[in-house]
């Protein structure tokens, strides 16, 4: 065995790799239950590639045949039903784990200097499972894959000028048609995730030159022990590889849970409308996306300019690369930030789990109005996180607070001149006005802007 | 800490549960179907291929597949329920596909447009619609087929069950409906219900026939992975004991 691996190591570096990345990878010892995401995700990123490799074995892309393909896998492959059933689950315990797995990165400012690079690499990650779970959400060819589809590439006719041209471009033909799906099998069987594949790789590797941060936010390499390792650092293996597994023992609980006791999750996981073969003579009662995008779909319709509404939208992704510049903050970890910057984060995790919610229901005044309000909050979130960069003086906070207040009371006032419900529309104002006054009037009057001081070193 | 887990928890469950609050406009008899009673299933299978099969297909589901779930041999098969030929003129095979011999254009010249295929059904609308509207047919001289539907309005479907249960009447006030049965059928109100409950239960077992071996499997797989995850909790207590 000795003579085998020197072999190897003689002409590829074997225990070099394995060193550098597993036995001799220092991490914090203080890691949470928030760290276990990170590796949760390389897992479901298997199960999927597992998962996905079975089914495009018995897939037939094909808009005659693909409905009745998936039904075949369902029905009469051996345990098709269950390579499906993981596949779809998988889809969406990707995104449960990818949330949150970045809402850590926001509570401990993962992203921040040296770490930039590894948090924009991973919102291009996020970008690309997008853009790879909306080609796969297409394949069963159901009603919802197809008007889903049919809406969300419509966005792109938006733009002006080669809007019309470059949305026949997208879909190779006039409409969603049988062209449409086989260019998104190509995408999403090949294109993508060996895109993705690629990214993964690479924010693991710019991970470990920099090294993890912690949920208090003290860089471990610092303080060396006598070893000349990190004096606050464990190998990863073995430590954090038995914790993980542990971790996968968990999660695998809760994803086999659904998936023998409920694939659909109760039309979240499994549209019901899904069931039903693609049709395009017959529009559905409501068409929305997957659940997981329906936090930028409300951001979507939030605003009736249908142009400016996909800008916003894309805008309300995109915001996300530049975080490790808005937020200035030296303090790393919300532990030993103000009261008021906790509050800012957990109420934007909710602002985005309401707008997502929102987003699966039909456009009726409270929904719209409520969406319109927390969208603004969603923006207004990566202001307030920039004003928190340093102490504010009172006359610039009153200042931020009356521009930005007045500036959509304003357009409230051009709305309600457009006849919108005025006793919605005053109680919905108060939401972004509350926030507003919380973040950035509260620190001028209370002490619950005090941060505290950061250790030199991790607490646990 | 425990706080914000909870919160997060919270939060990623608080979008599904408060989607479940909100049902249907009209309210819907609950089916009550037990996919482990064979005998309901054999039952519902027998009105099933007495009924609906001259219109509906199930075209996901093949013959043997239904006869090895549901205890019934390829003689009983052939002879009570595989009711079409092949091209040849021979009786289609034991391992087909249940389709239907009706042609599509026909459909559409009597009925207005081809019946649905069924294979889907009880999970697209549920087990509780089947049920409900297979009982909510009513007298209606407006429509076509003289009978229209309480929950699926203006259906084209005729009240093929109408021997069985008898015949509705609307006695609700205008823009409602409310139903009151105005001619006797051959069963009892009660027994009935047992009929469509039969094949509620044969279509939701049409629908996802693997089911009830799912979650007699799944029960086996989660022992193991709990199994798993107390030693994986074990040797990870083991390994970090020099850590704190």
């Amino acid at each position: 065995m000795r003579a085998l691996v020197d072999w190897i190591d003689a002409r590829y570096p074997l225990t070099k790799t394995w060193n550098e990345h597993l036995a001799e990878y220092y991490a914090p010892k203080n890691f949470n239950f928030w760290y276990y995401f990170g590796s949760l995700a390389v897992l479901v990123l298997v199960i999927q590639f597992v998962s996905g490799i079975f089914l495009t074995m018995f897939y037939k892309p094909d808009a005659q045949l693909a409905f009745a393909s998936v039904e075949y896998i369902m029905r009469d492959v051996e345990w098709g039903w269950f390579i499906r059933y993981m596949h779809t689950t998988g889809a969406s315990a990707f995104f449960i784990v990818v949330y949150l797995h970045m809402f850590r990165a926001l509570m401990y400012g993962s992203y921040k200097r040296p770490r930039e690079l590894i948090w924009i690499i991973g919102v291009a990650i996020y970008l690309v499972l997008m853009a790879e779970a909306f080609a796969g959400y297409m394949l069963p060819w159901g009603q919802m894959s197809y008007w889903g589809a049919q809406v969300i590439v419509n966005l792109f006719a938006t733009i002006p000028v080669v809007g019309g041209d470059l949305v026949t471009w997208i879909r190779g033909d006039f409409l969603i048609s049988d062209a449409t799906l086989n260019r998104f099998f190509a995408l999403h069987v090949v294109a993508l995730p060996l895109v993705l594949v690629m990214l993964v790789f690479v924010h693991i590797v710019a991970l470990h030159a920099v090294g993890s941060n912690n949920p208090d936010g003290v860089e471990i390499k610092k303080f060396t022990g006598s070893n000349g390792h990190p004096a606050d650092g464990i190998p990863f293996h073995p430590y954090y590889t038995v914790k993980d597994l542990f971790g996968f023992g968990v999660f695998l609980i809760l994803f086999f849970a659904v998936v023998f006791f409920a694939p659909e999750a109760g039309g979240y996981f499994i549209e019901k409308a899904n069931f039903q073969m693609a049709d395009p003579m017959v529009t559905p009662e409501l068409i929305h996306p997957v659940w997981y995008f329906g936090t930028f779909y409300t951001v979507l319709r939030a605003v009736p300019d249908p142009f400016l509404g996909v800008l916003l939208m894309f805008g309300a992704v995109l915001i996300l690369f530049f975080l490790p510049w808005i937020d200035r903050n030296p303090i790393k970890s919300w532990r030993y930030r103000s009261t008021i910057h906790k509050f800012n984060i957990v109420f934007f995790g909710l602002t985005f789990v309401v707008l997502g919610y929102l987003g699966l229901k039909p456009v009726e005044p409270f929904y719209a109005e409520l969406g319109l309000r927390l969208t603004a909050v969603y923006l207004l979130f990566f202001f307030v996180l920039w004003f928190h960069s340093q102490p504010r003086s009172s006359l610039f906070s009153w200042l931020s607070f009356l521009v930005l207040v007045g500036g959509y009371t304003y357009w409230d006032y051009l709305r309600l001149e457009a006849g919108v419900d005025q006793t919605l529309l005053v109680a919905m104002w108060f939401i972004p006005t509350v926030y507003l006054v919380i973040c950035l009037l509260l620190p001028l009057y209370t002490q619950l802007n005090e941060e505290k001081p950061v250790p030199a070193r991790v607490t646990s | 800490m425990k706080k914000t887990i909870a919160l997060v928890f919270m939060m990623v469950c608080a979008a599904p549960v408060a989607a479940l609050a909100a049902g249907p406009a009209k309210p819907l008899d609950r089916a009550n179907i037990d996919m482990t009673d064979t005998a309901s299933l054999q039952r519902g299978a027998e009105y099933f291929f007495q009924y609906c099969i001259g219109c509906h297909s199930i075209q996901f589901k093949r013959y043997n597949r239904m006869g090895n779930d549901l205890g019934l041999s390829d003689d009983q098969l052939r002879e009570r329920f595989i009711h079409t030929r092949d091209q040849s003129g021979d009786q289609t095979g034991v391992g087909e596909l249940i389709k239907i011999a009706m042609k599509p254009d026909d459909a559409e010249e009597w009925f207005g447009q081809p019946a649905p295929d069924l294979s889907l059904t009880a999970r697209l609308r549920g087990t509780d619609w089947i049920y409900t509207t297979l009982r909510s047919f009513y007298l209606d001289d407006s429509r076509p087929m003289g009978v229209n539907n309480a929950i699926f309005e203006a259906m084209s479907m005729p009240h093929v069950l109408w021997e069985l249960q008898g015949w509705q009447a609307n006695v609700g006030e205008e823009g409602h409906i409310k139903l009151e049965k105005v001619a006797e059928g051959k069963l009892t109100t009660e027994e009935y219900n047992e009929v469509v409950r039969d094949i509620t239960n044969f279509l939701a077992y049409v629908a996802d026939p693997v089911k009830v071996e799912r979650h007699e499997l799944g029960k086996w797989v989660l022992l193991f992975l709990a199994f798993f995850t107390f030693v994986a909790y074990l040797l990870k207590k083991e390994y970090w004991r020099d850590v704190h």
